[in-house]
């Protein structure tokens, strides 16, 4: 059956209830598998990483199926697309897939149309000159950075998310290629606390910060919301009702009391928050959410917040890069980075990546004691002597 | 095959369904496009082009001069589109601020999910992104996809849309960027009636469940991780399209511990593939990876040299449990201590295979910051099988849903609501007895909440009896 043509397709404005189909649900995930996969569902014995991008999976009949694994921007167009499908039609019976992290994967299935894949998408570029297919993100490295919307199409994003990305991958490209740290590191990027990537579990977080509290739009709040709603989305308080001078209904806000999650502006478009220097990005670090050796953890933030400098984001990348550097260095085979930081202590980690420690990483919100040190236990950095010498106790 | 729809499903052919000719699609040249200017001045997104990453502005300047060459009857959405999406981006670099207004609901008819409005706030400078909707389709399981399908997703999206889309989307849709309202309908009556395909889910419903590759091409896999999202996806349509929760509420599936899917962070209920029998061995394959025969971890740390494998280090001691031990040259493992973390299995997948009586875990909870902090997903079910046609999950979901949609409060997720009552009584109304597995460790106040029926004799007590043995 042809796609339609006409303006309203076979949708008759007049009867929307006619021929409609509804519930069907996606399509079933059986018939796009190639018949390599079909052959040996459930029975595949092992994996290799043959180089990285490159995996080759192992069935228990013998038989075997190669991946090559590319970035992918996430956003991309159906011109993009239609290439991706010509490349699939040409090396892989017209078969691919996706990844959980944006990555395109084509699989086939022997050595010889492999290598001829290889070159086709390493040769495949913009005329700008990035790639459009690079190879890579398998192991110990850095596998594409996951993000959300940002500018492109969101109404609550405190800064961009596609060219914050482009700016990190193009920086990490060499770890995206290689895989030389000492264990995955996963990068992920959301443009709000609203966190639609849920980025908080991630190796390294991006986090787009609004640091205005909402202002109000009194002339349109009592028309455009429902105020009740707007004050209890509050997690702290920090709105109450209020009259405007002729007597309206709206809202005022405990500003000091405000930590700028965005929540009342998710619930009532008179209270928005983006502010051109109120904005910025927070790095958070450590996260992880496999149960491999030690259990998930959440991220923690590590630099409260950088400007947004668009469009390279050069503060952003140069903390990324301190961090995965320093790790890279210092932690063992198999550690992760949240394992690494704990094992060599926080106050380690931030002498050995030269992050700031400033009292906004000091928790203060909701539960804050449970991450106060309450031991002896403590190694000794420049940070511990600069407490010292203030307060008196030494030199 | 096992694994066959239940409904028959319908062959797309490309040569079928397609709008556009070969020379439509190609019609224009890299030197075309190299020279190729949009309307608007971007100077920041062109800065964007450089470097070897992937550059997405590279990709949307592709569409537009496609589109600028594009006849006027080939698109029903603005040629420009593309072109003011980018100088709108421009404007939001430059200002520090997003322009897409808030809100705006819309959708198709007997829908409340899988279409989220979106109105430009610039609509006399960028007209034709003035409505610039979303649509999110229901992606396949584990995102396995064929160039038929695809391409007439391709077209009806340049015919009926910007051309511009992510794949995917966070939960795992495949999104397609911006439509108007009137092509809405359109737009879902292609989908169903020519691709055979569904929308997502978005706003205070089921979202679109998604589950890692499992069993299609991963050794670790516990249960059918497709069938089942396959399943629970078909079998909860109604709760997927029409919002009647008190919030979102996410579905997602891993195979093994390892999580590929994050399920144990950003999903209401997860569940994961374990097993709860022995980890198979091969002593023999154990031999070839501490003889360097084989690399370890599948080869993933082959950008450095790290040394020889030393499987005391790198395996055995770094066991959390400690319940590995080398006897006698051969791998013993107790198995009874085992908490199933995946380590050893990783690093030595050729030796090393999960058992083979198999389920899942049922974790609760999991979501992002908003609204009271960020929650990882508790555990709730230990181990539960997974059979088709999956009816002890199903009960167990709508036990669940259940409580959640009497008690939950607008905009209350599932872990909000398990925090608000308290983990004790969220198990006796699902009717599950406490276990210590739920817990890290027992609590360390004694705040107990006794219920009367707890102590014996209840809790009315008489005065003057008390006042009997003691004096005022």
């Amino acid at each position: 059956m042809a796609l339609s043509l006409d303006r309203l397709g076979l949708y008759d404005p007049k009867d929307p209830l006619k021929d409609r189909l509804t519930d069907l649900g996606p399509r079933h995930f059986w018939q796009y598998f190639p018949p390599v996969i079909q052959n040996n569902y459930g029975k595949w014995a092992y994996h290799e990483v043959l180089e990285p991008g490159i995996l080759v999976h192992v069935s228990e009949t013998g038989d075997k199926v190669y991946t090559v694994r590319c970035g992918g921007a996430r956003f991309m167009t159906v011109q993009h697309v239609r290439e991706i499908c010509d490349i699939a039609d040409k090396y892989c019976a017209g078969s691919v897939r996706f990844t959980t992290r944006n990555n395109i994967e084509f699989l086939v299935d022997s050595v010889e149309k492999l290598e001829a894949l290889k070159k086709d998408l390493e040769s495949r570029k913009f005329v700008s000159g990035s790639y459009k297919f690079p190879i890579g993100g398998t192991g110990a490295g850095v596998t594409n950075i996951v993000h959300t919307q940002g500018y492109v199409h969101c109404h609550t994003p405190a800064t961009d998310a596609s060219s914050m990305v482009k700016a990190v991958a193009d920086e990490l490209f060499e770890y995206f290629q290689g895989m030389t740290l000492p264990a995955k590191v996963r990068v992920s990027m959301a443009c709000c606390l609203n966190m639609c990537g849920a980025v908080h579990c991630s190796d390294i977080a991006l986090l787009g910060y609004h640091r205005k509290p909402p202002i109000v739009d009194h002339e349109v709040i009592d028309r455009v919301c429902e105020i009740p709603l707007a004050i209890a989305a509050c997690p702290v308080g920090a709105i109450s009702p209020d009259k405007t001078p002729e007597g309206g209904k709206t809202v005022k806000i405990k500003q000091e009391r405000c930590m700028f999650c965005g929540n009342c502006y998710t619930m009532c478009q008179a209270l928005p928050l983006s502010d051109k220097e109120g904005d910025g990005v927070t790095i958070l670090a450590g996260g992880k959410i496999s149960n491999r050796i030690s259990q998930p953890k959440f991220s923690k933030v590590v630099v409260p917040w950088l400007p947004n400098t668009f469009p390279r984001f050069p503060e952003v990348v140069e903390n990324v890069k301190k961090i995965i550097e320093a790790y890279a260095v210092d932690a063992n085979k198999y550690e992760r980075l949240g394992d690494w930081a704990e094992r060599i202590g926080w106050e380690k980690f931030f002498e050995k990546t030269g992050l700031e420690f400033t009292d906004h990483l000091i928790d203060d919100y909701r539960l804050a004691y449970d991450t106060w040190r309450t031991s002896t236990q403590f190694k000794f950095t420049d940070a511990a002597w600069n407490v010292s010498k203030v307060a008196g106790g030494i030199e | 095959m096992p694994f066959e729809p239940k409904e028959p499903q319908k062959e797309i052919k490309y040569e079928e369904t397609r709008i556009y000719s070969e020379a439509e699609l190609k019609n224009y040249t890299d030197e075309e496009l190299k020279n190729f200017k949009v309307k608007h001045e971007i100077p920041d997104l062109e800065e964007l082009e450089k470097g070897p990453w992937p550059s997405f502005v590279s990709d949307a300047k592709q569409e537009a001069l496609h589109r600028r060459k594009l006849a006027d009857d080939r698109m029903l959405i603005d040629r420009d589109v593309v072109e003011d999406m980018l100088g709108q981006l421009q404007v939001s670099f430059d200002e520090g601020e997003t322009h897409w207004k808030h809100g705006g609901i819309v959708g198709v008819f007997g829908y409340g999910g899988g279409v989220i409005g979106r109105y430009s706030d610039l609509p006399e400078k960028y007209p034709s992104i003035a409505h610039f909707h979303t649509i999110r389709v229901n992606q396949p399981a584990s995102k396995f996809y064929n160039s038929d399908f695809l391409r007439t997703v391709c077209d009806l999206w340049e015919y009926r849309g910007s051309g511009l889309m992510n794949l995917h989307g966070s939960t795992g849709d495949m999104v397609l960027l911006g439509t108007t309202t009137e092509q809405l309908e359109p737009i879902f009556f292609e989908l169903t009636h020519v691709l055979g395909q569904d929308i997502g889910g978005s706003g205070s419903n089921l979202r679109t469940p998604s589950c890692c590759i499992g069993k299609a091409r991963c050794e670790f896999a516990c249960y059918d991780t497709q069938a089942l999202c396959y399943e629970l996806t078909q079998y909860y349509q109604d709760e997927l399209h029409r919002p009647a929760f008190p919030y979102k509420f996410k579905f997602k599936f891993d195979g093994c511990p390892n999580g590929c899917v994050a399920s144990i962070a950003r999903s209401d209920m997860s569940f994961i593939g374990t097993w709860r029998d022995d980890i198979r061995i091969d002593q023999d394959a154990v031999k070839a990876y501490i003889a360097g025969d084989v690399l370890p971890n599948g080869g993933a740390h082959r950008g450095r040299d790290w040394g020889k494998f030393d499987i005391q280090k790198e395996v055995i001691g770094l066991c959390p449990t400690k319940c590995m031990s080398m006897v006698d040259g051969e791998l013993v493992i107790d198995n009874k201590e085992c908490t199933r973390c995946m380590h050893c299995i990783n690093v030595m997948p050729k030796a090393l295979r999960p058992g083979k009586d198999t389920g899942i875990s049922i974790l609760l909870g999991a979501k992002a910051p908003i609204l009271e902090g960020a929650q990882m997903a508790t555990l709730i079910v230990p181990f539960m099988k997974a059979e088709p046609p999956y009816d002890n999950i199903k009960e167990f979901i709508e036990k669940v849903w259940e409580f959640w949609m009497e008690e939950g409060k607008n905009r209350e997720r599932l872990g909000e609501l398990m925090q608000r009552f308290g983990l004790p009584k969220f198990l006796e109304i699902i009717g599950l007895p406490p276990a210590p597995q739920m817990v890290k460790t027992p609590r360390e106040n004694p705040y107990i909440f006794w219920k009367e029926e707890d102590v014996p004799g209840g809790w009315t007590r008489d005065i003057k009896e008390y006042r009997a043995r003691h004096k005022r």
